[in-house]
């Protein structure tokens, strides 16, 4: 027996060695893995979003603001995956099992992340039915999400933007690098230029949990960084009104501040409400704004370009004073068109008769001007209008600009090869034909014209700190003065064509343009023509510069002129009632309550614009 | 009342290592069932600690009355035993979907864990008065197999307690085959064995319980349903393969104390320990169970008679095969059955047993010398 006592004993020792080679298997060989498995059980990596910066107006007025909404998640490890459990998580979404199934299977792999987003933008409604139903399914959570709304709908959507869901193109993007997948960022506008300083750096929280899920302990945090705030140059008022002016109309205003370049308002119609994409924007919405025939997310401030009309008989003034191919004295008469090579008629059948600078731009005479324009030569006309800030765009913060146009003899040379006629030129100087602008360019050019030629860089991000001043176009005061009474006359003499925008508050000059759309049906909307007007004011010292473009609006007096008159008077307006306020010392900065906390913003600006560094 | 010149020869090494066993035991009840949330400690560790006491006494008490007393009283005990298990099944109270306790009112216990004893302690006397150097044959096997088997094993798994059976099953077999059986019937019964696996395991697995099916189907593939039968050998591996070379550390387990492993305090406590202290630990955890079990082994080979050899080969048998299912079980190398891990999980009749099981062995080895009075 005891022979078989030592076999036990043998039994029993090998088992143990046996034992001993499966605990050095498991804590020693794939110790490192078993030990990942117990942090991912214990640990959960809770994100917390950094609050977006506000985006305020001019005069400290939130364009936006920041509000809840609530996304449903589940812990990927915590969920049954049967197809039950599914089939009724996905009854009570309202939720299709085949795509939760998707999306628990595309989620991130990484253990300290393992939460999937199922649903986002709840309503409240679904909030109250899942709380209810949430301990049938494990690792089910509501989550409050921070999400945008515009407070003003439509207003400046396309200078604010919107947020969207990460595209492709930004997941590759290192600037995006630190943005979860599921997050919405800024795409457009402000939102989507200044995204970087407006989001902020979320920030983690890593907690302990245990088995059933609740919380034990904190082990760490990384807090968030708040996104900054930031100062548009737009001035809400002014805004409003420009949009509201221009309606149910196809067009853009643009207005500038002539002493510093702001932009104080940037109107495009039609326009969108970027409410509908904070949320994440569903397909039909989607589907109807890009089968749009009218592209309303095309800003056609920037983003589209047409023939200026008369409003670039600007241009060809200056161009010709500068160079002394007429004076103010010269003369040129209008029986209603002019022969050269074929006819070239005036807007105004019966003509203008024997007609000076001056009466010329007053009442348009498109033959003073097709005369002045074979004098001065297309190519002196394209030197000023590029001096003007024509034909190249104006380096503006916004994406997509256009531009434009400047014809010119070695252009056409270049582009299509062929030699440049005299009735081409006799076109250009009156506005039509191949030159083209931006509203914007229109604006910048007006405004130049109205504070002795500063150009200066279109910004849309206030900031006083930097002057934005780009160049100064030499052009002798003796020219601007009598082009700029000129444009005066425009508005306030008898027979100018800008009457419409004759204003009691303020003095304006301004200068109109129709712009012929060629070979097309004259009677339906599509080949009416494209109405212009180009504005300054006050007429002595001018604080505000517009351009008015309506697509197919027909004459520009008759339908831009009123547009730019109603946005100028909403600018002085507001400033008047600013100052009484001020008088009863209530500073509008004050008033405004929100409070501007932006303003260390000198360095992101010149990583976000580089080309505006040099500048600085 | 006991002879000096026998307690001269008393073992204070296994008392020594087995009250180890039980402190590290109370030690890792209290690690196990630590409160995370804002929660009392439960009080499971003092306890244990109560019932160490209780069975210290115990002990010295089954060291105290000779071996052989011990074994003569075996049939009166088995009897007994038998009662207790009828009256389980009748009075008994439920807990964790298993009828296994016997309320006395002050306290209860698990007469399936006594029961263990005694057998051993029957079977020992039965061995032990069979005249020859047994050399068991067909007929003393059946008779053998009914009375001390078949009839216990049927009231305990109506409990159910498959755990306690299958200790029961080894034990008994082991036992046989120490005392030997006839090489015919060893081939004999492997063959039968073998040809009626099918037809057996049939009926085997129709009788078993949907919860025992599911872990055996767990233990064959515990990733069939990772969140429901195999979660616990899952999650047993986890723990103790996260506790690397040295573990982390006393307390600093997170297994355990987060209720990520069932049964964290009784069946799967040896997860905890590993984790917290890791491979070193657990080296010398499986050290102190191997001087039981070897010193076990040496005293049935040195008694003075075979009553004593029988005595102390049963109660090492229990203890290994003890060591063997739990451990097993939860380095899922063996399906899981409830089987404590002596002298450390949570449960005060199975630590009292272990002890006068201990006690046994002490005893034996004690009087391994003939004296005379």
């Amino acid at each position: 027996m005891e022979r078989r006592i030592l076999t036990g004993a043998y039994i029993v020792i090998t088992i143990f060695a046996v034992f001993l080679l499966r605990l050095w298997y498991l804590q020693v060989i794939k110790g490192g893995e078993y030990k990942k498995i117990a942090e991912r059980n214990r640990l959960r990596a809770i994100e917390i979003p950094a609050p977006r910066g506000i985006i305020y107006d001019r005069n400290n007025n939130a364009l936006v603001r920041n509000i809840p909404t609530f996304d449903v998640s589940v812990v990927k490890e915590d969920l049954p995956s049967d197809s039950e459990t599914l089939s009724e998580l996905g009854r009570l979404l309202g939720l299709n099992p085949e795509e939760i199934k998707n999306r628990l299977k595309r989620a991130s792999s990484n253990p300290f992340e393992p939460v999937v987003k199922l649903k986002q933008n709840l309503s409240l409604e679904e909030v109250a039915r899942i709380e209810a139903h949430k301990i049938d399914f494990p690792g089910l959570q509501v989550d409050v999400v921070v999400s945008r709304e515009y407070l003003y709908g439509r207003l400046a959507s396309h200078i604010i933007g919107y947020l969207g869901r990460l595209t492709l193109n930004q997941a590759k993007d290192p600037d995006y690098s630190d943005v979860p997948k599921e997050a919405f960022i800024g795409q457009m506008g402000a939102e989507g230029i200044y995204d970087k300083i407006l989001r902020g750096v979320a920030g983690k929280k890593i907690i302990e949990v245990d088995a059933v899920g609740r919380v034990t302990k904190l082990i760490g945090m990384q807090p968030h960084i708040n996104g900054e705030d930031i100062r548009l140059t737009i001035d809400r008022t002014v805004q409003a009104e420009a949009e509201y002016a221009l309606g149910d109309k196809t067009g853009a205003v643009v207005a500038i501040d002539p002493n510093t370049g702001e932009i104080l308002a940037m109107a495009s119609s039609p326009s969108f409400d970027p409410n509908l994409f904070a949320k994440g924007i569903n397909y039909t919405d989607w589907e109807n704004i890009i089968n749009d025939s009218q592209k309303p997310l095309l800003n056609r401030a920037i983003q589209s370009q047409y023939p200026p009309g008369s409003t670039f008989k600007i241009v060809t003034a200056i161009a010709a004073l500068e160079e002394g191919a007429i004076t103010e004295e010269t003369t040129a008469h209008c029986s209603g068109g002019i022969f050269v090579g074929r006819l070239f008629k005036c807007w105004r059948g019966k003509g203008h008769g024997t007609v000076r600078l001056h009466r010329a731009i007053v009442e348009s005479c498109d033959v003073y001007f097709y005369e002045t324009g074979r004098k001065v030569g297309i190519d002196k006309i394209a030197e000023y209008a590029s001096a003007l800030g024509l034909g190249k765009p104006t380096g503006i913060e916004l994406d997509g600009e256009k531009s434009g146009i400047v014809p010119s003899t070695s252009w056409k040379l270049r582009t299509l090869k062929q030699q440049w006629f005299m009735g081409e030129t006799l076109n250009t100087a009156i506005g039509q034909g191949y030159v083209s602008a931006t509203p914007h360019q229109m604006a910048r050019l007006i405004a130049a014209v109205s504070n002795g030629g500063k150009l200066y860089k279109p910004h849309i991000l206030k900031d006083s700190e930097h002057d934005y001043l780009d160049k100064v176009v030499e052009i002798k005061p003796d020219t601007l003065n009598l082009v700029k009474s000129a444009l005066v006359g425009v508005v306030s003499e008898n027979g100018g064509t800008g009457h419409a925008a004759r204003s009691n508050i303020v003095s304006i000059g301004g200068k109109t343009g129709t712009a012929q759309v060629i070979g097309g049906d004259r009677a339906s909307r599509n080949f009416k023509d494209h109405a212009w007007f180009v504005a300054f004011a006050p007429v002595e010292n001018p604080q505000i510069a517009v351009a008015v473009f309506v697509e197919h609006g027909g004459h520009g007096g008759a339908t831009a002129a009123p547009i730019a008159k109603r946005v100028i008077e909403a600018y002085f307006k507001e400033k008047i009632e600013d100052e009484k306020g001020s008088r009863l010392g209530e500073s509008p900065e004050e008033t405004s309550g929100q409070g501007f906390k932006g303003r260390k913003l000198k360095n992101q600006i010149s990583k976000i614009i580089p080309n505006s560094r040099d500048t600085f | 009342m006991v002879d000096r010149r026998i307690l001269k020869n008393f073992d204070w090494s296994l008392l020594f290592v087995a009250l180890v066993l039980s402190l590290i035991g109370v030690m890792t009840i209290y690690s196990a069932t630590r409160p995370v949330v804002n929660v009392e400690q439960q009080s499971f560790y003092l306890k244990q600690f109560y019932w160490i006491g209780i069975s210290l006494i115990c002990f010295f008490l089954i060291v105290s009355i000779d071996y052989r007393w011990i074994a003569r009283s075996g049939y009166i005990f088995f009897g007994f035993g038998i009662v207790l298990l009828i009256i389980v099944l009748i009075a008994g109270k439920r807990g964790l979907g298993a009828q296994r306790w016997l309320d006395l009112g002050f306290l209860s216990f698990q007469p399936s864990e006594f029961f263990k004893i005694f057998f051993i302690m029957a079977f020992s006397r039965y061995l032990s008065d069979m005249k020859q150097e047994a050399i068991l044959g067909l007929k003393d096997l059946l008779k053998m197999g009914f009375i001390f088997f078949i009839i216990p094993a049927v009231l305990i798994l109506k409990q159910p307690n498959l755990g306690t059976v299958m200790i029961l099953l080894f034990v008994f077999v082991s036992m046989i085959m120490t005392a030997g059986v006839r090489k015919k019937i060893v081939v004999m019964t492997i063959i039968i064995g073998l040809i009626s696996v099918p037809f057996v395991g049939n009926v085997l697995w129709g009788g078993l319980k949907e919860y025992q099916k599911n872990r055996i189907v767990a233990f064959v593939n515990p990733s069939v349903d990772p969140r429901g039968v195999g979660y616990n050998i899952n999650q047993s591996k986890v723990s103790i393969g996260s506790g690397g070379f040295f573990g982390k550390g006393y307390l600093k387990g997170t297994q355990g104390a987060l209720r990520f492993l069932p049964e964290r305090h009784t069946d799967f406590i040896f997860p905890v320990f590993a984790e917290e202290w890791g491979f070193a630990g657990s080296i010398v955890l499986f050290i102190m169970y191997l001087f039981i079990i070897l010193r076990g082994f040496d005293t049935a080979r040195r008694a003075r008679d075979l009553t004593g050899s029988f005595l102390a080969m049963g109660v090492t048998f229990m203890f290994s095969f003890y060591f063997i299912i739990n451990i097993g079980m939860t380095l899922g190398m063996v399906p899981v059955v409830g089987v404590p891990m002596p002298f450390i999980s949570y449960g005060g009749t199975a630590l009292l047993s272990n002890f006068i099981a201990l006690g046994i062995l002490t005893n034996v080895r004690m009087r391994r010398f003939a004296l005379f009075y």
